[in-house]
Formats: structure tokens, C-alpha cells, sequence
């Protein structure tokens, strides 16, 4: 698709959630110090003139494009966190944070399009957005109410797109930590069963929290109700490695559900 | 459905201090209730979102005590909708800051144990975000 | 000893004259303080005399080893003779290293806020943040080659906002590292099979018997055996 990846050299995590409060300084370091990596690999020749970081984790995505907004919008703020990383150069809020699926909406689906060698034909997705992929307004991807740049992406795989009213509703997050675990295994049920009764195969999704909240809850789903039914929950670039041709790269042996049995009846995987 | 609300410790300076941290007007709150409605964890939490906002325009500290205020995942369904353009997750987080910088962590990591090394690096460092200071 | 060159530095905060040119430790061992822990090697290898200062006019809260940096006109000084540090107990033969053990048993490495205080405290100046991060992520070789030169004075965790015991989390990688994953390098083996076998035996023997004069003049003229490049390989 004329895209390379080039991976930041040293990145460090960024938190995984956005600090919220106004007089926090020491949270926003992480983000930013991922921010510096990439001018840094400008200047090092790593990348051209390449300011675009390209985040494929929906939490990463959001911590690093509010932690930038932030700087970008209060210049005496990024003073502070230039002046507390005294070992790192300055950050000057010129770097573009973006999510992979904007990229891929840059580009046009319709490339994705040509690039699927096995059109998922039949195959009945429901996209999951969760959280921080469309929210808050201003630094989502998408409209909150109403996203559709995961539907785009499901159709350009030429698989059936089916619509979840409860796609955007919390999958309870980090409460999957510690004793509040029920929350979160509710919720798997709520988002789990509404694609069911719309016919979904499988559910597909772009934050990793998300796909660990939706695929191994299941278990203590199915302990809390009996009745409930498994169902494969994708990392949506697995579906992308499994339309274009890219059976080994698409990492199923990490999910707890395992979807190879559903994708080999339906003809999509050998064997 | 009316709430009746009754303030036991009334301490103006939690409102101060919450409106400071959390940088929102938290008097702009009229109680309409949306956020209620489009919270996710409402259902789970013994006081609404709504009364977690009244409880801290009232400055009554027992909003400190409450499960609301952890429960609340920062999802940001309620800051989408707020009709009078509150951050509410942010009010949230300004409440548990209140408590996690006075060394009250909800989350007593030492007791995770084996859990910590099923779970992925993503739930165990935004829940030690989020619950311990 | 009139003619010395005095400097002036604040050992908890009282001034003493010392002469120029003396360790932080010898300073503080000059100036009458007396160190029955806290003092190992004076080598800058043990790791035991962690110390803390800040120089004349600078806004830097400083780390190093006592006995490797030399007191400097105006410093204060304090020696930091332990640091307080959770150590976990577990058996190394029951540990599963596919999953993150050092979550596991240090689950407050994901409190990490990347600040690099740590790195910037380290008299060994290693990049411990990176190390933390690896082990955040549950990559042993990583965090064990970051730390190799880890000798556990415990100034990064002295210094953690997270309050993170960065030694001891490395330690344990090491240890999963060296046991789990690294290969056993040949030559090891093949030594281990020699003591085994008895090869050594009557040369113990014969040390066991010798006088302490004896034994001194053996360790001077003794052969330090030379291990051919390329031969100790972690792969």
C-alpha cells in the first residue's frame, strides 16, 4: 500500500490512559518523550521529513494525541515538561499523532480494497469501537454518535458489516484489575449477545484491552451465565492479515477464543 | 423520581479543590441527568454520576466514599453529552486524586499476585494509573 | 599537613574542613564519621556506599558512590546507608518464563512514568527507564543486558516516583534469563564436568595444605587464564 512502518527507536509506554486532571505535569512526560523519539529519528535520517506518528492501539492513540493537543494548545505547559526532561531535546508539538485506521481512510479504502487477495465473502463482522478511538469529541477519529470508519474498513475486506448498538459502550477497561473483574464480564455479555442477535460471526476491534475485556472475559462470562455463547473477538488487523493473503501473520494462536474453526468452515482458512 | 439529598460534612473547600484539579466549572451542572443515563457503569455504582456532580457542588465529602467515583472508567460517554459542556470524567478523576494524593490507594497492588502475570501490561498499568497514587 | 588545601563541605548540614582532593567517603571519615555499614569494597564495585549531594550553587539533587567521586568545596553531603527495598521470595525452579514473572512479583513496575530519574540517578549509568520498560513488557534478555552492570546500590529506588525497586525487578530478569533462555555456554559445562570428574582435586589439596605465606606468594605468580575471543557467546 506505499506505506513503511519504521518503529520508534527506544519508545517507552505512554501510560495507557490519559491523565485528566489540569494540574498534572509528570503524566504527560511519557507521551511526549515518545514524541521527541520521533523527531529524533528525523534528525538521524531514520524517516524523511516524516512527522506522522502512526499509533495502531486505541489507548496509545488517545494518551498521545490529548497529551500533544495539550502542549500544542498551553505553550507555558510544554515549558514545564521541556524543562523537567532536561536529558531530552526540546519538543516543539510539530509531530502529527494519528491512528492506522485514518491513515488507512487517508489512503482510501478503496486501496485496501485492491490489496484484499481473499474478499471475506459471507463472513458477518460487528466492528467494536469502545472508547478511546472516538471519544472525547476533538480527539476521536470518528463522530462518537455514529462512527462508520470501522464498517468502511470491515467492507473493504469484503466482509458483511453488522451493526451493534452497544459498539461504543465501555467494555469496563482497566477494571479487568484487581476485584471489580464482573463489570467487565457484564459488559462482554451486553456487547457479545447484541452482535449475536445480529447475526455476527465474530467481532472485530482496535484497542488491545478491548480484545483482552471481549475475548478472555469470556470464561468468567460463561461462569456468571451459563447460557452464553462464545464468539471470536478479532484485533481488527488480524482480519486485514487474513483478507490480504497473510495466513502467518495473523497471530491466532493469542486468542483465547479461538476463531480458526469458525474461519476454516467457512472456507477462509486451509486445513 | 426525586433523591433527597442530606449534607453530613459540608466542606466548601472540596468543591474549590476538585474545581481546581479537575479545571471544570462543576456549578455549571444542572442536574439533567444525561450523564446518568449514558454512563456505562451507572447501573453498577451506588450513587449516579449526576449525584456524584450535586455531592460536589454541595461539597459534601461522603462523594469521596462513594464507589461511583471508581467505578467511573473515563470512558467519556458522559463528556460527549453533557449538555452544559462539563468534563465529567475529569470531575471523576479529580475526586479520586483527591484521595490517591493523600496516599488512599483503591487498588492494593501487593495482593495481585498471580493475576499480575496473566494480564496484559495494557490493564495493569492504566488500573495502577487510575487506582493507586 | 598545614599546607594542604582545605575545602569546606556540609556533611548533614554542619561544615567541616577536609583536605582537597579526598573521596566523599574519606571526607566524611576525616571529618570524624565512622562507617561500620554502608562501606563495602571502596572500589566502586559493590555497590554499598550509596550517597547523595548537591554542589555549590546548582539546583541538581546528585547520586554516586561515596568512595568513586571526589568532595568538592561547598558540597553537601549525606551518605544513604540503605535503601529500604522489598525483596520477593519465590523459587526460580517453579517460575513460568512465558508469562511476565516480574509483573508477577513486582506488579509496581506498570506504575512506571517514564520520568528517568532512575536512569539520570545511577552511578553506573545505565539506562534503567529502558530496562523498566522492557520489563514492563516481560523481556527478560532485554532487561538482563541493560542491567548486567547493575550493582544494586539502590539509588534508583531511592529516587522513584513510582516507587519502583528497579534492583531488584532486574535481578530476578537476570535470573530468568540466565535459566530459562540463555544457553549454557559450553565451556562452563565442560569446567563443571572437570571438577566433577576430580581434575582439581589434588590441587586443592595442595593449596588446603600450604602456609599463609605460602599461599600469598602462589596468588601473586599465579596464571589468569585467558579465554580466547569469540569463545563465550550468549547464543
Amino acid at each position: 500500500m506505499d506505506i513503511e512502518l519504521v518503529e520508534i527507536p527506544k519508545w517507552n509506554c505512554c501510560g495507557a490512559v490519559s491523565s485528566l486532571t489540569a494540574d498534572d505535569v509528570m503524566h504527560h512526560v511519557a507521551p511526549i518523550r515518545n514524541l521527541i523519539r520521533v523527531i529524533e529519528m528525523n534528525e538521524e535520517g531514520l524517516v524523511n521529513d516524516e512527522k506522522r506518528l502512526i499509533v495502531f492501539c486505541s489507548m496509545c492513540f488517545n494518551v498521545l494525541r490529548r497529551s500533544n493537543k495539550r502542549v500544542k494548545e498551553d505553550p507555558k505547559f510544554l515549558e514545564t515538561i521541556n524543562s523537567f526532561m532536561d536529558e531530552e531535546r526540546d519538543y516543539d508539538g510539530s509531530v502529527k499523532v494519528m491512528h492506522f485506521l485514518e491513515i488507512l481512510r487517508d489512503i482510501g479504502f478503496y486501496k485496501v480494497k485492491e490489496r484484499v487477495k481473499k474478499p471475506l465473502k459471507g463472513l458477518k463482522v460487528s466492528a467494536y469501537y469502545g472508547c478511546t478511538l472516538l471519544r472525547p469529541r476533538g480527539v476521536g477519529i470518528d463522530d462518537p454518535e455514529a462512527p462508520s470508519i470501522m464498517e468502511k474498513f470491515i467492507e473493504s475486506l469484503g466482509a458483511e458489516v453488522v451493526d451493534n448498538p452497544y459498539k461504543s459502550l465501555c467494555c469496563g477497561s482497566y477494571h479487568t484489575v484487581g476485584g471489580n473483574k464482573e463489570l467487565v464480564a457484564e459488559r462482554a455479555y451486553k456487547i457479545i449477545n447484541a452482535a449475536r442477535e445480529r447475526g455476527a460471526d465474530l467481532i472485530i476491534t482496535s484497542c488491545p484491552l478491548c480484545a483482552f475485556n471481549l475475548d478472555n472475559r469470556q470464561e468468567l462470562t460463561k461462569k456468571i451465565h451459563p447460557d452464553f455463547e462464545h464468539m471470536p473477538v478479532l484485533y481488527f488487523t488480524q482480519l486485514m492479515a487474513l483478507a490480504m493473503g497473510m495466513e502467518s501473520e495473523t497471530g491466532f494462536d493469542g486468542n483465547y477464543i479461538d476463531p480458526r474453526p469458525l474461519l476454516r468452515e467457512r472456507g477462509f482458512l486451509e486445513g | 423520581m426525586t433523591e433527597t439529598i442530606i449534607i453530613k460534612d459540608r466542606n466548601i473547600d472540596l468543591l474549590r479543590l476538585a474545581s481546581e484539579i479537575s479545571g471544570e466549572v462543576i456549578t455549571l451542572c444542572e442536574q439533567c441527568g444525561i450523564c446518568t443515563t449514558s454512563c456505562p457503569m451507572a447501573e453498577d455504582m451506588d450513587i449516579t454520576p449526576a449525584s456524584i456532580m450535586r455531592y460536589t457542588q454541595l461539597g459534601d465529602e461522603f462523594v469521596l466514599e462513594t464507589r461511583a467515583i471508581w467505578y467511573c472508567a473515563s470512558c467519556f460517554s458522559c463528556t460527549v453529552r453533557c449538555p452544559r459542556g462539563i468534563d465529567l470524567a475529569k470531575v471523576a478523576e479529580a475526586l479520586r486524586q483527591i484521595k490517591l494524593r493523600k496516599n488512599q490507594d483503591y487498588l492494593k497492588i501487593d495482593e495481585l499476585k498471580e493475576e499480575a502475570e496473566e494480564l496484559p501490561a495494557i490493564a495493569l498499568v492504566s488500573a495502577m494509573r487510575k487506582y493507586t497514587g | 599537613m598545614s599546607e594542604e588545601k582545605m575545602i569546606t563541605v556540609y556533611i548533614m548540614g554542619k561544615a567541616y574542613q577536609v583536605p582537597f582532593g579526598l573521596t566523599i567517603m574519606k571526607a566524611m571519615e576525616y571529618a570524624g564519621y565512622r562507617f561500620i555499614r554502608g562501606s563495602g569494597c571502596r572500589a566502586g564495585f559493590c555497590g554499598a556506599c550509596a550517597t547523595v549531594y548537591r554542589k555549590k550553587g546548582e539546583y541538581k539533587f546528585r547520586t554516586a558512590l561515596a568512595c568513586q567521586t571526589t568532595a568538592e568545596d561547598g558540597m553537601y553531603l549525606a551518605q544513604l546507608p540503605f535503601v529500604p527495598a522489598n525483596r520477593k521470595e519465590y523459587n526460580i525452579n517453579e517460575l513460568d518464563p512465558e508469562k511476565n514473572v516480574l509483573s508477577e512479583y513486582y506488579p509496581e513496575i506498570n506504575r512506571c512514568v517514564s520520568c528517568n530519574t532512575c536512569t539520570k540517578a545511577c552511578p553506573q549509568e545505565l539506562d534503567v527507564m529502558y530496562y523498566i520498560q522492557a520489563a514492563i513488557r516481560g523481556d527478560y534478555r532485554q532487561v538482563s543486558e541493560l542491567s548486567f552492570d547493575c550493582i544494586q546500590c539502590g539509588l534508583c529506588t531511592a529516587r522513584c516516583p513510582a516507587e519502583i525497586t528497579h534492583y531488584h525487578v532486574a535481578q530476578l530478569a537476570r535470573r530468568i534469563y540466565g535459566k530459562y533462555q540463555l544457553k549454557v555456554p559450553e565451556h562452563l559445562e565442560k569446567r563443571l564436568k572437570e571438577i566433577e570428574e576430580g581434575k582439581f582435586d589434588e590441587e586443592i589439596e595442595r593449596l588446603k595444605n600450604m602456609s599463609i605465606d605460602e599461599l600469598k606468594s602462589a596468588y601473586v605468580q599465579r596464571d589468569i587464564e585467558k579465554i580466547p575471543r569469540g569463545e563465550v557467546s550468549d547464543e
